[in-house]
């Protein structure tokens, strides 16, 4: 127990002391989390609302593939994603091995499926009618799109929270194709497994406490936008 | 007549192996209302959603304005306006609803509140212009849908069933302003509707859907006294309808001028009102010309038999009253009356057996 109120103590001290390495870290987790999220929402709405809308054939399938995704084992695609980035790999030219773009690509890999599965949800939840009625009020297809994303809303911020969720908590793919280098690719996920490595329980308690702080504000500011009334 | 403002060409619309819909010609003329009505499962919906190019068919053309529809059907779409069964109301307050297809058409900002004005008062709902669409009663929301629909000011109004989920108090009061509203601004209009009264009610004209196909299209006299087939005889229920207006009532009792005949009737209306005169077949008692003056009916009207045609367990018969009668009766009554067509009878019925439905002058 002893330990625990120690990491509160650590954390709240380096918060405080200024300590350029901890808001280092908590940048670069953010920076590539948000990054990772952003794509996710934008790759996995637009899958949400073609399987939705447009119905196509084959789509109990794909969900099914989607709905497995979101248990996809990180540690796996970080392994394909290294193998993708080796140097001797098929996108090797582009030298983003051990980079944080690398580790934006392999966490929105995970986070993608996730957003893809629950946004379809969200949309098939919608009345299919409600779609017509947008059409008829004489939307366009991006107008539509728009109109039922906010009718949506509360389904989809799950969802994006979800895909947030599984991107900033993820640590073995962040490892494999970032490389844990301080002052780069050092996430805070990555920063507690180093600290743990060295036996800095402390430390690594610390830097729990700061990533669960982040997530909580972070998934708060979310949930109290998903919350919201419409004018009244 | 006028140009058709819709018309549809060879429409098939097949789900797998299943037709849903073949319509080979359809017009809808301008100032028009057109009833469609139809059985569940007939293909009315699919047929609302062709027309408002909210369904491609499989095959077919759909023109607007005598211009087939291709490419994207958005501009043609943006000249019509479209109420469901639902109201299907968007997150928001009532006035965001009426106004989103404004926002959508980029109507001008000074023009939205125009509009926006008018129709919410027009519909009775000014006073709940900023209570959120979740609120509403059935009623206030399908007002709300209507309004959303008429502010856009279209070219063709397209309704699917709008008062069949409401309760019969609410429906008849929006009944009554739909009128109202239609009847002020002849915009063309599709409705489909299963009940018979709201057709003949708003109705111009009558088409008649079963399995997917146009059976019969026609006036309400039309449709109703003479059904061109004894499956959509089952389905409106054969009835006499024929335009009238109201001349006098006196005691809940009207005096109705039909042609040249004066048929009373029990009813709520108000004098100078023109209304369908709807009599059902087996109110309708045949008698000699002797036996005539012994019946208590209020109606006895001299007519001449034109057509007897066995209906199962009764003959159902077709009289000149200097319109179309229609009349049941038994086929011992027939053999006793010895009644053939070109035999003068006399044809009565009760002021209560009558229904007038209010309708506009077409």
């Amino acid at each position: 127990m002893d330990l625990i109120w120690d990491g509160v103590r650590e954390a709240l001290r380096l918060i405080f002391s200024g300590n350029g390495y901890v808001y280092e870290v908590t940048f670069t987790s953010l920076l590539v989390s948000g990054s990772a999220t952003l794509i996710a929402l934008v790759i996995g709405l637009s899958i949400a609302t073609f399987l939705a809308f447009r119905a196509p054939p084959g789509r109990t399938l794909a969900l099914s593939a989607f709905n497995a995704g979101m248990a996809l084992p990180p540690v796996a695609v970080g392994l394909l994603v290294s193998i993708m980035l080796w140097r001797t790999g098929p996108l090797g030219q582009l030298h983003l091995l051990y980079s944080r773009t690398a580790i934006v690509i392999a966490q929105a890999v995970i986070a993608t499926p996730v957003v893809a599965a629950l946004g379809t949800a969200a949309l098939q939840g919608l009345n299919p009618n409600l779609r017509l009625q947008v059409l008829a009020l004489g939307a366009s297809r991006w107008q539509a799109a728009l109109l039922l994303f906010r009718e949506a809303r509360l389904a989809l911020l799950a969802a994006g929270m979800a895909g947030f969720g599984a991107a900033i908590s993820e640590v073995g793919a962040t490892i494999m194709v970032g490389g844990n280098i301080k002052g780069s690719t050092r996430t805070l996920t990555s920063a507690i497994v180093l600290e743990v490595g060295k036996g800095n329980f402390e430390t690594a308690i610390a830097f729990s406490f700061i990533l669960l702080a982040v997530i909580l504000a972070i998934i708060t500011a979310f949930t109290v936008l998903q919350q919201r009334r419409p004018p009244a | 007549m006028s140009d058709p403002i819709l018309q549809l060409q060879n429409v098939v619309v097949e789900r797998g192996r299943t037709r849903i819909l073949d319509v080979p010609s359809l017009d809808v003329l301008p100032n028009e209302v057109l009833a469609v009505v139809g059985p569940n499962g007939a293909g009315k919906s699919t047929l609302l959603r062709v027309i408002g190019l909210l369904e491609r068919p499989s095959r077919g053309t759909v023109l607007f304005g005598g211009r087939p529809v291709a490419g994207s059907p958005l501009p043609f779409r943006r000249r019509m306006a479209f109420v469901f069964q639902e109201p299907l109301l968007l997150d928001t307050t009532i006035e965001g609803n009426v106004r989103s297809g404004l926002s959508l058409r980029g109507v001008p900002a000074n023009e939205r509140t125009r509009r926006v004005d008018k129709w919410t008062a027009r519909f009775g709902i000014s006073g709940l212009r900023r209570r959120s669409a979740r609120t509403l009663s059935g009623g206030e929301a399908q007002r709300t849908s209507l309004a959303r629909a008429l502010v856009l000011e279209p070219e063709v109004l397209l309704l699917d069933e709008p008062f069949s989920s409401l309760d019969e108090p609410t429906r008849e009061s929006l009944i009554d302003d739909l009128d109202a509203v239609l009847t002020a601004n002849r915009v063309a209009t599709v409705f489909v509707t299963h009940d018979r009264t709201e057709a003949l009610r708003l109705g111009d004209r009558i088409a008649v859907l079963m399995n997917g196909t146009v059976r019969q299209l026609g006036t309400a006299a039309e449709v109703f006294s003479s059904p061109t087939d004894s499956e959509v005889a089952a389905f409106v229920g054969v009835e006499t309808i024929v335009p009238g207006s109201i001349c006098e009532v006196s005691g809940g009792l009207a005096s109705v001028a039909v042609g040249e005949n004066r048929i009373e009737a029990t009813t709520e209306l108000q004098p100078g009102a023109d209304v369908l005169v709807c009599l059902r077949p087996e109110d309708v008692t045949v008698s000699d010309l002797a036996d005539a003056t012994l019946m208590s009916a209020r109606n006895r009207l001299r007519v001449t038999v034109t057509r007897v045609r066995p209906a199962g367990p009764y003959v159902r018969m077709e009289l000149d009253a200097g319109f179309t009668l229609v009349a049941h009766i038994t086929k011992q009554s027939l053999e006793e009356l010895a009644l053939s067509p070109g035999t003068n009878a006399v044809a009565s019925f009760k002021a209560t057996a009558v229904h007038l439905i209010p309708h506009r002058r077409g």
